[in-house]
Formats: C-alpha cells, sequence, structure tokens
C-alpha cells in the first residue's frame, strides 16, 4: 500500500484541460461548513486528481481557508461527503494529515527552536524516526534555500524566508498533497517569485498542490485549474485560459478620466467592443481587439487621463461573475 | 525528493498515523512534544529556570530562618514541637510545585495557545490533542521535580530533615504539580485576555497566604476552616508536613486521592478542551 502511490503521481506536465486518468486525491460532494446561520461553505463539490495543482480563488472570507481546514481534518464540516486519500478526514483525522503537507496563512514556526530544529521537531510529530529526519531535513533547507541559515533563529529570518521554512517544514512528511493558504500574502515581489519557483518546482516532482488565493497572478502561475469562490460558493471552475476565454473577452482597455468623470462618461462609450464595466476608480472596456477599442474611444472625443491596453485577466472574470474586485 | 524514506523501507507518516487505539485523540507520541520542550528549554528558557528554584529558598531563608528565630518551636504534626523553619518548609515546597505547574501551564500554555500557535501547528500533524496536553504537562512536571529535588536537598543542608521519609517529598510535590498543572492547563483554554490571567494571581495568592502555610488551621473560626480545606493547596500543604516528619493519619490518603481526582479533572477538561479549540 504504501510504496505504490510514488509511480502513481509521477508528474504529468500536462495542463489539466481533458480529465485525466490520474486517481482522485480529494473529492467533495455537496462540502458545507455552517456556524450558526452563517453558511462560510455552501455546498461546494470539486474533485482534485494526484499530481494536479488546484486553487481556490476568491475574496477574503469566500470559505477558502474553511475548506483548507475540513480537508486537513481539523475542522469538522456540517454536512456533505469528503473523502481525502480515500479517508475521511472527520473520523480518519490523523491518517489524513499524514498524507498533508500545511502551509497556513500566517506563520507558525516554532520560535523557540532553531530553523533545522524546527524541521526536525515538526517530523518528531509524525512519529518519523531520527535516522530518517536528519539527511531529510538537510535535503529540505537546501531545497528551502536556508542551508546557511540552519543554526539561525527563526526571528532572525526575513518574511519569505520564514515562508520558505513553513513550505520546508511541510514537505518533511513527503506528504502526496501540498496545502497552502494563501502563500505569498504579505510578501514583497522578488521573495514572491522565489516562492513560486520552489512550488513549482515541487509541482514538477507530482506532488499535488491545492492553493488558496486572492492574487491573480499567482493563480495564473501555478494553477492547473481552479474554482472561483465567493460568498461560499463556487462560481466557475477550469484552467485560467478556459476561465478567461468563456467570462471575458481577449483584452481589456482600462480608462481613467478622474474620480468625478468615470461613472457621467461610462454612458457615453456604451457600444464599443462587448461589455463595459464602470468602477469607481476606472472604466473597463471588454474587447476581443483593445487598440481598436481604444481608437474608437478617443474618435468619440473622450479623453482619458490615462489608458492601458492588456489582456483579460483572473481579475476580470472574478468581476464578471460576481460584480466585486476581489482585492478591496 | 518524495521517493527518499519509501526507499529504505523505513516507517512513513502514514504508517505511524494508523491504527490508534485513541482515535484521533491520541497518537502515543507525547514524547515529541517532551523533546520538543527540552530543545527549546535548552536554547531559550533555562534562566527562567533557575530563578523559579530560588523563590522558594529565598522564603525559606528570610521567614523560616529569620522570623523563626522570633517564634522559636511549634507544634509539629505528630504532636512534638519542631522548629519554625522545620514547620514551614514543606509548605513551601507545596506552593512551590504549585507555582511552577501553574506558570508552566497556565502563563506558558497561554503564550504558545494565543501568539505562538504552537498547537495548531502540532495539531495539524498526526499529534491528538492528548499528546500534547500529556507532553506539556509531563514538562511541567519533570521541572516541578527538579526544583522539588533541589528545595528538599537545601532542607538537608540546612538541618530540616529528621527523617527519611521527607525523601517522600519528592514524588509527592510533582503530584501536586500534576494536578496543578493538568486542571491549570484546562483553565487556561478558557482565557481570552490578559486581563483574565491575573484572575489566575488573584486566586493563588491568597490560597499561597491563608492555606495553614505559615500558621495552622486551628487559628480560624470554623466556616472558614471548612473553605481552606476544600481548596486544593492546604491538602498539599498538610500531606508534605506529614510526611517531612514520617507522621500518617487517616487523612493522608484522603489528602493524595484530593490530586488523583483533580488531576483526572484536570486532564479530561484539558484534553476536551484542545479538542474543542483546534479541531472543530
Amino acid at each position: 500500500m504504501r510504496r505504490v502511490h510514488n509511480e502513481a503521481i509521477l508528474p504529468s506536465g500536462t495542463r489539466s484541460g481533458s480529465p485525466p486518468s490520474r486517481p482522485a486525491v480529494i473529492t467533495a460532494e455537496d462540502l458545507t461548513k455552517t456556524y450558526g446561520d452563517v453558511a462560510a461553505v455552501d455546498g461546494i463539490s470539486f474533485t482534485v486528481m494526484a499530481g494536479e495543482s488546484f486553487g481556490l480563488l476568491g475574496p477574503n472570507g469566500a470559505g477558502k481557508s474553511t475548506t483548507m481546514k475540513m480537508i486537513g481534518g481539523v475542522t469538522r464540516r456540517t454536512s456533505g461527503r469528503l473523502s481525502t486519500m480515500g479517508l475521511d478526514p472527520d473520523t480518519h483525522g490523523p491518517e489524513v494529515r499524514a498524507h498533508l503537507g500545511v502551509v497556513p496563512q500566517q506563520d507558525n514556526l516554532d520560535e523557540e527552536l532553531r530553523v533545522r530544529d524546527n524541521l526536525l521537531v515538526y517530523g518528531r510529530y509524525f512519529g518519523l524516526a531520527m535516522s530518517y529526519l536528519k539527511p531529510k531535513a538537510d535535503e529540505l533547507l537546501e531545497f528551502a534555500q536556508l542551508t546557511d541559515k540552519a543554526r539561525a533563529k527563526v526571528d532572525a529570518l526575513s518574511g519569505g524566508m520564514k515562508r520558505r521554512l513553513t513550505i520546508a517544514r511541510s514537505l518533511i512528511n513527503e506528504p502526496r498533497i501540498l496545502l497552502l493558504d494563501e502563500p505569498t500574502t504579505g510578501l514583497d515581489p522578488q521573495a514572491r517569485h522565489i516562492l513560486w519557483d520552489r512550488l513549482f518546482r515541487l509541482k514538477e516532482q507530482g506532488v499535488t498542490l491545492i492553493l488558496t488565493t486572492h492574487y491573480m497572478d499567482e493563480a495564473e502561475q501555478l494553477c492547473d485549474r481552479l474554482i472561483v469562490v465567493d460568498k461560499g460558493r463556487i462560481m466557475a471552475e477550469g484552467s485560467p485560459a478556459q476561465l478567461i476565454r468563456e467570462h471575458s473577452t481577449r483584452e481589456v482597455v482600462e480608462l481613467r478620466f478622474g474620480s468625478e468623470r468615470n461613472a457621467t462618461i461610462g454612458s457615453r462609450l456604451s457600444g464599443i467592443g462587448e461589455r463595459l464595466e464602470v468602477l469607481p476608480d476606472r472604466v473597463l472596456l471588454y474587447a476581443d481587439d483593445g487598440e481598436s477599442a481604444l481608437e474608437e474611444a478617443t474618435s468619440r472625443g473622450l479623453r482619458p487621463l490615462t489608458s492601458l491596453v492588456r489582456r483579460s485577466s483572473l481579475e476580470d472574470v472574478f468581476l464578471r461573475l460576481t460584480g466585486r474586485s476581489l482585492v478591496d | 525528493m518524495s521517493t527518499a524514506a519509501s526507499g529504505t523501507g523505513q516507517r512513513t507518516a502514514p504508517d505511524e498515523a494508523r491504527n490508534r487505539t485513541f482515535g484521533a485523540l491520541y497518537s502515543r507520541n507525547a514524547r515529541a512534544v517532551i523533546s520538543r520542550g527540552l530543545m527549546a528549554t535548552r536554547s531559550t528558557n533555562w534562566l527562567v529556570m533557575v530563578s523559579g528554584f530560588f523563590e522558594p529558598v529565598l522564603f525559606l531563608v528570610s521567614m523560616g530562618v529569620g522570623l523563626g528565630a522570633i517564634v522559636g518551636d511549634v507544634q509539629g504534626p505528630d504532636g512534638t514541637p519542631i522548629s519554625y523553619a522545620a514547620y514551614i518548609a514543606p509548605a513551601l515546597l507545596a506552593v512551590s510545585a504549585m507555582n511552577g505547574a501553574v506558570y508552566d501551564s497556565t502563563w506558558n500554555v497561554f503564550f504558545k495557545m494565543n501568539f505562538a500557535k504552537l498547537y495548531q501547528g502540532m495539531l495539524y500533524t498526526s499529534l491528538g490533542p492528548l499528546d500534547v496536553a500529556l507532553g506539556e504537562i509531563f514538562l511541567a512536571l519533570l521541572r516541578g521535580m527538579l526544583y522539588a529535588t533541589g528545595f528538599t536537598a537545601v532542607m538537608g543542608a540546612l538541618g530540616l530533615i529528621t527523617t527519611a521519609w521527607a525523601l517522600l517529598m519528592i514524588p509527592a510535590s510533582v503530584l501536586i504539580a500534576f494536578g496543578f498543572a493538568s486542571l491549570g492547563m484546562g483553565i487556561t483554554s478558557f482565557l481570552k485576555t490578559f486581563q483574565q490571567m491575573d484572575w489566575i494571581n488573584f486566586i493563588l495568592l491568597p490560597m499561597f497566604l491563608f492555606s495553614a502555610t505559615f500558621y495552622p488551621l486551628s487559628v480560624y473560626p470554623g466556616p472558614i476552616q471548612w473553605l481552606i480545606q476544600a481548596m486544593p493547596l492546604w491538602h498539599g500543604v498538610e500531606l508534605l508536613r506529614q510526611i517531612s516528619v514520617g507522621s500518617f493519619t487517616a487523612a493522608t490518603p484522603l489528602h493524595i486521592g484530593y490530586y488523583l481526582a483533580m488531576t483526572a479533572v484536570g486532564m479530561l477538561l484539558t484534553t476536551l478542551r484542545l479538542r474543542s479549540l483546534f479541531l472543530k
């Protein structure tokens, strides 16, 4: 039983558009969690295949973290069916968690221990032997680019280093599935790119990644497939490219007329492109050809303060689906 | 990377997590929590530990030796007169066992629970809440035992030990610490703010002063005596005082039973609370 899985999750390197023949590692059906009268997660269903990189995209409070906690069995579901590695997390919590690596939203590294000891001690919590843990810890420090910090205290690390250590720690039990809750929130751009590189390597090695994020670029970089979640419900599902194709145009023109005038000018833009979105700070024109849409706007005598033509992103998908921006 | 343990025939994390008698509550791995605590003590906390040892010693020297010079001999547990220092020393040991256990299981646990998020991290592994509770309490007891051993040695050096029975004060102190630590950790799990944490001192200080620590219970009127006898510290003071001179009564098993019951209630409370806090 325990040796077979390595063949099963060999990296396929494919973006999963077509349903793969790989086994499902997580299956959720009508998964619900209510706190009192409030439904944090409101009947969502999804399946994650082995080796897949799966994202939960949505604003704060959408129910992403609660879903992650239910997958790991640290939060009990209110109703619905859920299986992680073929096990019910509510009844087999410890065994489920032995298959998981968890990177929580807030770093909870052990500040009283040094960097390498953090890895060793965490491995001990899984009951793993020191003879295995010592070389494994060194290997993971290398992977996290923290080898020269092995003896350092945790509070001497930068935010990006702490995050990488948390990820290294989550890999100590050789998890089949890595749960990442907002992995790069609060990091500067450079640190984010280093982290994305590390996560991409894990993905190449066949680790199943499940991540929550409210960053579009992160979802586009890392996810094969994602669900867009809002208020505990799934709004859409698919690969990033698929979602953009289905719910947005190829390009977007962003026009700024100054905060007073955006709303009034909106009406004078009607008819250009496929769709128009008037936000407090800007007007968005959705069109397959952004440049010609911009030309048409200027030909109507409109002079925006700034204009920008860009490709559609998941942000636009989210705006279309919910009428709201992801990051408030 | 995901194949390192697989090739060597070593047990993997899922292997370790399977077939648990107590299900999600306990993974028979409290030793991982204990070794974490020892590692943390080695690198950061040892100074706090040393200071905890001196507190009862300073009390013994000032009150016992200093004040004792004015008080002279008092009536011991078996009726024979003993020096005032010998009278209060076992009580101070009980207080020290209480304080050490309470500090470890309240302030320390409060911090780890609410700020360091240590338990949250632990319970995201295969560990169960009972592993965490047992491990943390064991550490509190280990510390209590070191203090008790040190204090008993000081008593010996000051000539306050007259019988070999007195050595039993060390395991008895551990029992007292067990009661306070398990109940203390359970109670701490309900507390959310520093203001609430102050209530703990509000209970401990009067208990320290009035539990027949410095003078016999008989100075109080009846109802006050009953109140004090209901409190845990009095049982600890009486138990250690009896052991220090090797004079036991029918009340001795009652004192021991009080702590056994307190420990059982405390462990149950702590485990249930940890489960409801972190595995909800």
